[in-house]
């Protein structure tokens, strides 16, 4: 809209926000009790367009809060470097689907090298292009991490996740809280 | 003994083109510090980099740059004009150069994802028709099987709705139950909420494709159907 000077009267927002928002508002009423004694590690990937190109730190530091406050403090672990100069996974910009899988990996091998170095045992990607970018790279240079989305983790803290919205979760967590 | 380049006799025809449409991309300003290629994670992909990419530009040689497939691993994603200490615009300089290539001739899964959107509202080609089915048809699953949410509620265009929600047209198509938990949230926070049925899809492979006038029609027929016929005040990006 702003490339184009679409004119509009809705203000925008992204969901990563209003969790951070409803959280601190008690709507959401969340916590990290169900992995205090399992202790699963968790990083997140920043996606590039909430990231560098929104051209601030908000939406990515929400996300860590909101982060933080689902899985704990102790459990989560960044990226170095991360926010703003967050490496990109090299999925984005069409490259899922841009025919140069040999190159995307390629470009894909820093990110995996910082998730690793993390030991994370998931890493939360709130991008599709990023989720599936890393799930790749994760397969292609035998990476253990899982890829999970945000709201998995939310409903997973909230105990409401059931049983068939667990697709991606690995089988340390599969159970919890069924 | 070997002859100075003369810069002012260069012809920088692409140069010239990408700076009528972006007059702030400082390309002239590069001071061949490197900054950008150090950081780049596609440095290297195709025998190319961000410095010898501006290099080129510079010296014109338009030919072997447009002839370079780095343009689509490059995923544009601004971590070389952030380093740079001249705030060169890298990718815009690089959405310019896919747009220079006949449409058709750009990667056929980015096209075709774009083509979809236009025609269908989606990337995956699901119309409003399946989407709205689909949506409906995973709440009605979860209101009768998910004890405590009875009374989920998901609706497609709803007048006056407080916010408007886009959703990855990956989920509706290859795994609908990844949309409950999302919904879930929505219900415990008591969200007054709906989908637009036109150009419902959160992705826009039309500017992956550096197809303007997609990309714009996308946008154009979102912001219509939100202002003039949901009116709803808030637009809520999933992703």
């Amino acid at each position: 809209m702003r490339k184009y000077n679409i004119p509009h009267k809705f203000q925008l927002t992204t969901i990563i926000e209003l969790y951070a928002q409803w959280i601190k508002e008690g709507r959401l009423k969340v916590n990290a009790d169900w992995n205090r004694d399992i202790g699963a590690k968790f990083t997140v990937q920043d996606p590039c367009n909430i990231a560098r190109k929104s051209g601030s730190n908000k939406i990515v530091d929400d996300l860590r809060f909101v982060v933080k406050t689902v899985v704990g403090e102790e459990n989560f672990i960044d990226t170095v470097p991360s926010r703003m100069n967050n490496f990109c996974c090299g999925g984005g910009g069409g490259a899922l689907q841009a025919g140069f899988p040999d190159q995307r990996r390629a470009y894909g091998k820093i990110k995996f090298d910082q998730i690793k170095a993390t030991g994370a045992d998931y890493v939360i990607a709130p991008c599709h292009n990023c989720h599936g970018q890393i799930e790749d790279i994760g397969l292609h240079y035998g990476g253990r991490y899982h890829v999970v989305h945000l709201w998995t983790i939310i409903c997973l803290a909230l105990g409401v996740l059931a049983d068939t919205e667990r697709a991606y979760l690995g089988p340390d967590l599969a159970e919890v809280g069924l | 003994m070997a002859e100075a380049i003369k810069i002012d006799t260069l012809d920088v025809e692409l140069k010239e083109a990408v700076l009528d449409k972006v007059p702030d991309a400082n390309f002239d300003l590069c001071l061949t510090c490197g900054t950008c290629t150090g950081g780049c994670p596609a440095s290297e992909q195709f025998g190319m980099d961000p410095r010898k990419l501006i290099r080129m530009l510079n010296f014109g040689m338009d030919e072997e740059i447009l002839k370079s497939d780095w343009k689509w691993v490059c995923s544009m994603c601004g971590r070389c004009q952030l380093a740079c200490p001249m705030n060169i615009n890298i990718p815009k300089l690089i959405y310019n150069i896919r747009a220079k290539m006949a449409r058709e001739k750009r990667p056929k899964g980015i096209l075709g994802s774009c083509d979809q959107h236009i025609r269908t509202g989606s990337a995956m080609g699901a119309a409003k028709e399946d989407f709205e089915f689909t949506v409906l048809d995973v709440a009605e699953e979860i209101r009768e099987g998910h004890p405590g949410f009875e009374d989920l509620e998901v609706t497609v265009d709803r007048v006056g709705a407080q916010m408007v929600l886009n959703q990855n047209s990956r989920e509706p198509v290859t795994e609908p139950e990844e949309m409950g938990p999302l919904w879930k949230i929505l219900h415990l926070v008591g969200a007054d909420w709906t989908y637009p049925s036109v150009m419902w899809a959160g992705e826009n492979y039309c500017m992956f494709l550096a197809d303007d006038e997609g990309w714009r029609y996308i946008i154009e027929e979102f912001v219509l159907h939100v202002d003039n016929n949901l009116k709803s005040p808030l637009v809520v990006n999933t992703e």
